[in-house]
C-alpha cells in the first residue's frame, strides 16, 4: 500500500467538510467567540481607569509642593496611599507592585520655583499594564499648566504667563519595549486563535474514539498522515475567516493601523494557524478522553498567554521564562503580526519569525503521526 | 485453491491487564466456508475478530489472514478484510450516501458513484440514502454498515454479531446474502449468539474464557460433546425442574417452552433420576440441540 495518496486524503477532506457542516454548534462558538472577545478585551483595555495607586515622595518645605499633591489629587486619577520623604521606599513600593506610579517632588522645589530654575518634578509609572496608565500620565502632563495656577500670584504671575514654571519628566518601568495600546489587539489576534484553533482539533481524534468510530477508521485504509491532513484542512477555512473578522474589527473599531504587506502577514497567518491545527491534532492524538483534550488545551494556551509577551513585555521576562516563550508559536507570530501592522516590516525583519513556526509545526506533526495508534491497544 | 486457508492463525493470545481475554486460540477457516463464532458475553469474540483484523496486537500467537501476517502485515489486511463491527461504527451524522461515498474513497474504488448507487439498490437503501446514518432504525443501520463494508469486495468478511436486533425478516435476508457471496467463493466468520444462525454455518467454533472448546460442524459439536438429553413432557413439569437439579448425574435442566431438557454425560445415572416421574410424565431420549450442548459447557466451566 502506497503511503500517501491523494484519493484517499480527499475521502477524508470530503468527510470532515460536511461533518463540519453540521456542527453549527462548533461554527457559532468558532465565529462568535472571537468577536466577543476582542470587543472585551479590547474594549476593557480601553476602559478610563482612574484612582490608580499612587506614593509620592516629597522633600519639600514649601507651599508649591503641596500644591502639587492636590493638583495631583484633583485629577482623580491618582489616589494618594503613601507620602514619604524617602525616595527609596516609594520606589520599593512600586517594585513590590503595591503602587502604579510614583511622583517625587525634589528637595527645595518650591524655593527652586521661585528662583526660576524650573526644576524638574518626575513620575514613574508601571507601565506593565500601559494602556490602564496612559490617561493617568496625560492628566500629569496637564499639570505643568495648571497645577500651580493658582499659586503664583503677585510677584511670580509672570510665571503663570510663560512656559511652565517646572518640567515634567516621564519613567516607564517595566515595558522597556513601550508596548503601546495599538499592540493589544492584533496580540489579541495571536491568542485568540490559539485558543479556538486548538480547541478545533483537540478533539477530533478523542471524538471518533468515544463515538465508537475510530475503530472503523483505523479498519480501513487510511494513513495516519492522511487522517492528520484531513482533519486539519478544513479548519484553515474557518482559521482564514475568524483572522479576517478579527482583522477587520481591529481596523474598523479599534482603528489599529495596518502598515504592512497583506500577503506577508498572510503567510505568517496560515503558517501560524497551520501549526495550531496540528498542536490541537497532536492532543488528540495523546489524550484518553475528551477533558483531558481539554486540559492540555488550558495548559498550552496559558504559556502562550502569559509568556509570549502578550500580557507581559517579553524582554522583561526572566531568562527561563524567555527561552519557553521562544518555543511558543504565539511568540513568534506575535512578533510577525506587531511587526507587520504597526512598523511595516517586510520579509527580512518577518522571515526570522517564519522560520520557528515551520520548525515546530514540522516538529509537533511529527509527533502526531508518531504518536497516532494504528490499533485499539 | 479450494483448500486454501482464508484465516490461519496459531495460539492467539490477548490480555488486558491481568485478565486474558484471549487464551491460546486456534481457527483455520478454508476459502469460501462460513463459520459461525459462538460463545457468551465477554468470552472473547470480539478481541480475537479485531486481532484477526489487525486492530489489536497479539500478545502471543501467530497467522495470517487471507495470505497476510496478522502481525506484521495489517495493512494490506484492511484492504481486502470487510469488518464490521459489533457496535455501529459509522458517523451519524453523514447521510447513508456520504458514509458509502466516504468508504469508497477510503479504498480508492473506480467508479465509485456507480458502485455506490448499485449497494444502495442491493440493499435496497436507495429511497433512505440521504438520511442521517444516526437517523436510522437499528435494522438499517446494521444493513448500512454490512454494506458499507462489503463495498471494496473483500475477500474475507468478518462480523461482529450482525444480527443483534434485526427482526427474523431481516435476518433471513441477510444470510440468503451471506450464501449466495459465500458461493462466489467469499470467507465469512460470524460471530452470533443466534443458534438458528449457527445451523446455518459450515462450521462453528465455540469459545468460553477466551479458549476454544469446541468446534466442527453442528453434527459434530453435537455428537464431540458426548451428552445425553432427556425431554421430559406434560402438565405442571415446572415442579419437578428444582428436585431434578440436584440429582446425581443430571448436569443441567432447562425449560425449552413447556418441555424440559435434563442433560448429562451419564446415562444410567440420569435414567435413575428420571424413573420416579416415568408416571406421571412423557420422557424420551432426543438428541440434545446446540443450545443444550453449549449451555452444558457454560454450566461445566462456572
Ligand atoms: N479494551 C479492553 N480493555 C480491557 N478489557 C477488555 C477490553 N476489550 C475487551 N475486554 C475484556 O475482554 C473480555 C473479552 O471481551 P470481548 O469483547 O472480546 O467479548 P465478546 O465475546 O465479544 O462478548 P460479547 O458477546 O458481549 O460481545 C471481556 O472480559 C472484556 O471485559
Ligand atoms: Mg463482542
Amino acid at each position: 500500500m502506497r503511503a500517501f495518496s491523494l484519493r484517499r486524503l480527499t475521502a477524508v477532506l470530503v468527510k470532515e467538510f460536511i461533518q463540519m457542516r453540521r456542527d453549527r454548534l462548533t461554527a457559532a462558538m468558532v465565529l462568535g467567540i472571537p468577536v466577543l472577545q476582542l470587543l472585551l478585551f479590547g474594549f476593557a483595555i480601553n476602559l478610563n481607569p482612574k484612582n490608580l495607586p499612587t506614593a509620592i515622595s516629597i522633600d519639600d518645605p514649601g507651599r508649591f509642593g503641596r500644591s502639587v499633591v492636590a493638583a495631583l489629587h484633583n485629577t482623580s486619577y491618582f489616589e494618594i496611599i503613601e507620602q514619604t520623604n524617602s525616595p527609596v521606599r516609594a520606589r520599593r513600593l512600586l517594585d513590590e507592585g503595591r503602587v502604579s506610579f510614583v511622583v517625587e517632588i525634589p528637595v527645595d522645589f518650591t524655593r527652586s520655583i521661585v528662583r526660576g530654575s524650573k526644576p524638574s518634578l518626575v513620575i514613574e509609572a508601571d507601565a506593565t499594564d500601559p494602556a490602564s496608565g496612559s490617561y493617568a500620565l496625560a492628566a500629569f502632563n496637564s499639570l505643568a499648566t495648571t497645577a500651580l495656577r493658582d499659586d503664583l500670584v503677585g510677584p511670580l504671575a509672570a510665571r503663570a504667563q510663560g512656559p511652565p514654571p517646572f518640567q515634567l519628566i516621564t519613567h516607564l518601568l517595566y515595558n522597556p519595549e513601550s508596548v503601546t495600546q495599538y499592540n493589544i489587539v492584533p496580540g489579541l489576534l495571536a491568542i485568540i486563535l490559539t485558543m479556538t484553533m486548538v480547541l478545533l482539533t483537540c478533539l477530533a481524534l478523542t471524538r471518533e474514539r468515544e463515538r465508537g468510530t475510530y475503530e472503523n477508521l483505523l479498519a480501513m485504509p487510511a494513513t495516519p498522515l492522511e487522517i492528520m491532513l484531513g482533519k486539519i484542512a478544513p479548519n484553515i477555512v474557518i482559521g482564514a475567516i475568524q483572522s479576517s473578522i478579527i482583522l477587520l474589527v481591529a481596523r474598523y473599531v479599534f482603528g489599529v493601523p495596518m502598515l504592512g504587506s497583506f500577503v506577508i502577514l498572510g503567510v505568517g497567518l496560515i503558517v501560524y494557524i497551520v501549526a495550531l491545527l496540528a498542536v490541537g491534532y497532536t492532543f488528540s492524538t495523546i489524550a484518553e478522553n475528551q477533558l483531558q483534550a481539554m486540559q492540555m488545551t488550558v495548559f498550552f494556551l496559558l504559556p502562550s498567554i502569559l509568556l509570549s509577551g502578550f500580557a507581559f513585555p517579553f524582554k522583561g521576562m526572566p531568562t527561563w521564562a524567555q527561552w519557553l516563550g521562544e518555543v511558543l508559536p504565539a511568540t513568534h507570530f506575535l512578533r510577525v503580526v506587531r511587526g507587520v501592522l504597526l512598523k511595516g516590516n517586510g520579509w527580512t525583519e518577518t522571515w526570522p519569525e517564519i522560520w520557528p513556526l515551520l520548525l515546530f509545526l514540522t516538529v509537533v506533526s511529527t509527533v502526531a503521526v508518531a504518536r497516532f495508534r494504528r490499533t485499539l491497544d | 485453491m479450494a483448500e486454501a486457508l482464508a484465516i490461519d492463525v496459531h495460539g492467539l493470545t490477548k490480555r488486558f491487564g491481568s485478565k486474558l481475554a484471549v487464551d491460546h486460540v486456534d481457527i483455520a477457516v478454508p476459502q469460501g466456508e462460513v463459520w459461525g463464532f459462538l460463545g457468551p458475553n465477554g468470552s472473547g469474540k470480539t478481541t480475537t475478530i479485531r486481532m484477526l483484523c489487525g486492530l489489536l496486537r497479539p500478545d502471543d500467537g501467530n497467522g495470517t489472514c487471507i495470505g497476510y501476517d496478522v502481525r506484521t502485515e495489517a495493512e494490506a489486511i484492511k484492504r481486502n478484510v470487510g469488518y464490521m463491527t459489533q457496535r455501529f461504527s459509522f458517523w451519524e451524522d453523514l447521510s447513508v450516501k456520504e458514509n458509502l461515498d466516504f468508504v469508497a474513497r477510503v479504498y480508492e474504488l473506480d467508479n465509485r458513484e456507480q458502485r455506490v448507487a448499485k449497494m444502495l439498490d442491493r440493499l435496497g437503501l436507495e429511497k433512505r440514502q440521504d438520511q442521517l446514518a444516526g437517523e436510522l432504525s437499528g435494522g438499517w443501520k446494521q444493513r448500512m454498515a454490512l454494506g458499507a463494508c462489503m463495498l471494496h469486495e473483500p475477500k474475507l468478511l468478518l462480523l461482529d454479531e450482525p444480527t443483534a436486533g434485526v427482526d427474523p425478516e431481516a435476518r433471513r435476508q441477510f444470510w440468503e446474502q451471506i450464501h449466495t457471496l459465500s458461493e462466489r467463493g467469499l470467507t465469512v466468520l460470524v460471530s452470533t449468539h443466534y443458534m438458528d444462525e449457527a445451523e446455518r454455518c459450515d462450521r462453528i467454533v465455540y469459545i468460553l474464557n477466551g479458549k476454544v472448546v469446541t468446534r466442527g460442524t453442528v453434527a459434530e459439536v453435537i455428537k464431540q460433546s458426548g451428552l445425553i438429553t432427556f425431554v421430559v413432557r406434560g402438565d405442571n413439569v415446572r415442579h419437578i425442574a428444582d428436585k431434578l437439579r440436584h440429582e446425581r448425574g443430571v448436569e443441567y435442566v432447562a425449560f425449552f417452552g413447556a418441555v424440559l431438557h435434563v442433560s448429562g454425560h451419564d446415562r444410567h445415572a440420569l435414567e435413575q433420576a428420571l424413573t420416579p416421574y416415568r408416571q406421571q410424565f412423557q420422557i424420551e431420549e432426543e438428541q440434545p440441540s446446540l443450545e443444550d450442548v453449549f449451555i452444558q459447557l457454560q454450566e461445566a466451566a462456572a
